[in-house]
């Protein structure tokens, strides 16, 4: 019998759920026997031509990563769609957009102007910048052009499963190709992770107070933390209470809050307002003026809150920008 | 702009969402009704038992299905039948007017107020003024901008589903574009 077909493919992204698939150690020699990787071009030539080329439904799955941000991810991601019975959104920025999805807050004219003219470490006196067609000496290559908007994976096709995480941990990871090649599949649309929030697996949990109540607010590196107390406790924003667990509480562990990478459990549409909800509901004072001064010491709520989810929040993008 | 958008913008009246609490701002809506006082009607009322019970999802879901604007009525400081709620929401309230700054929609387009069951009159008032603001404002029109934003998505399927054509490649899939997911897909 024919070993199953697997494509890796990414787009907009950093290349660390790549660095994942690798970290798998040397359970990835297991993965490798059992399935026949079509397309992988981090590690691997494969011809996206050779893709074109076969059946649709004849690769098994899909593990895509990274958002969708430019016309060749996007064609890339319907090919992939066509060719593949699963389609699996594997990281952050395919589940939730992740931090490319931060770029929904500019224009696309902010954001070229800042890479390819304002950016501090850029000299670049004719403010030349890519363009989709330019003739060379009688052929004319194109590039690809880049959307207004950054999407995730399930904006732009049918996604039938999420492995989430800014990476992806290997155990998850494994979870996930384990489902898969045993065939126990979890139902359609289904987040790869246990569907609880973060503080169920932290060890800081137990001091976790009843009653959180915030008089100020600082920012990691304002403060010499309590490596054993809560965060909550000691008036630290961490996205714990309204992301999903599965990473084995990392952050925590590793001294540093959780910044919401693997997404709301299944309850919440907008992880961002979910734990804004929250967190603000519990500010101490009761007094306007007071609030605000508390409220104050989170001076960048949408990167805080919408870290990863930016792109699939309710709103999705900064609203007075152009649309095209 | 075609010219029945233009039309339809002429018609065009705010649409504003307000949640209100059951034990003062609901009942003041009431007596207000009760009472025969008239006041705009472009205000759709959700009761809920308490301020402390508006999600901020929920202001932003009503946003994004296109309500020009939210208005949240809840019991005075210290009024509050469940003690703290009218305070919890004070906090997301003012928070959240950040938020919705931070990503291009005016904060007047967000209101609360606390109004007690007494306060009918008020009401109206509030209504009226906030109407105005909207009024004022002009449509928000979120589910058109999220359309917009997905049209680049269309032209590009046309035009790999053309280039395709032109290679004389299978067209499968992209004839029929598949349906864009929006955000409350």
């Amino acid at each position: 019998m024919p070993k199953p077909k697997v494509a890796f493919y990414w787009c907009a992204s950093c290349g660390g759920c790549e660095e994942t698939v690798v970290d798998l150690a040397e359970d990835i020699l297991g993965v490798v026997e059992k399935v026949d990787i079509v397309l992988w071009p981090v590690a691997m030539d494969f011809k996206y031509k050779d893709i074109e080329a076969m059946p649709d439904k004849s690769i098994v799955a899909t593990l895509l990563n990274g958002a969708i941000r430019s016309t060749e991810q996007e064609e890339m991601a319907r090919l992939l769609r066509r060719k593949s019975v699963y389609m699996i959104a594997y990281g952050a920025c395919a589940h939730l957009g992740g931090i490319p999805g931060l770029a929904n807050q500019f224009s696309r004219e902010q954001l070229l102007k800042f890479v390819y003219e304002d950016a501090p470490s850029v000299v670049n006196e004719q403010k030349t910048r890519p363009q989709t067609k330019s003739p060379d000496n009688g052929r004319e290559p194109t590039l690809p052009a880049l959307h207004n908007v950054v999407r995730s994976l399930d904006q732009v096709v049918d996604v039938d499963y999420y492995v989430p995480g800014c990476p992806p941990t290997p155990k998850i990871t494994k979870a996930a190709v384990t489902a898969l090649l045993e065939n126990r599949l979890p139902p359609k649309g289904s987040v790869i992770a246990p569907d609880i929030a973060l503080c169920d697996e932290c060890p800081r949990k137990a001091t976790k107070p009843t009653n959180v109540s915030f008089t100020e607010f600082k920012r990691p590196h304002q403060k010499l933390m309590d490596p054993a107390l809560c965060f909550l406790a000691q008036g630290i924003v961490c996205m714990g209470p309204a992301t999903r667990s599965g990473c084995e509480a990392a952050c925590t562990c590793g001294g540093m809050p959780c910044t919401g990478c693997f997404g709301p459990t299944s309850r919440v549409r907008d992880q961002g307002l979910k734990i804004m909800s929250s967190l603000a509901a519990n500010v101490a004072p009761k007094d306007e003026g007071e609030i605000q001064k508390v409220l104050a010491g989170i001076p960048d709520p949408i990167g805080t809150f919408y870290r990863y989810g930016l792109a699939k929040s309710l709103v999705r993008r900064r609203v007075d920008l152009p649309p095209r | 702009m075609s010219d029945t958008a233009k039309t339809a913008d002429a018609a065009w009246t705010p649409r504003i969402v307000a949640f209100f609490c059951n034990w003062c701002t609901y009942t003041a809506a009431d007596l207000a009704g009760v009472s025969r006082m008239k006041h705009a009607s472009n205000v759709r009322i959700i009761r809920l038992m308490c301020s402390g019970r508006v999600d901020p999802q929920f202001v932003m879901d009503a946003l994004a299905r296109g309500a020009d604007g939210v208005l949240i009525g809840g019991c005075h400081p210290n009024d509050c039948h469940y003690v703290e709620g009218n305070y919890k929401c004070l906090r997301r309230y003012q928070m959240l007017k950040r938020m919705i700054a931070d990503m291009g929609i005016e904060p007047e387009r967000l209101r609360l107020e606390w109004i007690s069951a007494a306060e009918g009159e008020k009401v109206k008032r509030v209504i009226n003024e906030m109407v105005d603001q909207v009024q004022k404002l002009g449509p928000l029109g979120l589910p058109q901008k999220f359309q917009d934003w997905d049209c680049e998505m269309e032209q590009f399927a046309h035009h790999v589903e053309a280039a395709d054509a032109a290679q004389g490649a299978p067209t499968c899939g992209h004839g029929q574009p598949q349906k864009m997911e929006t955000a409350h897909a």
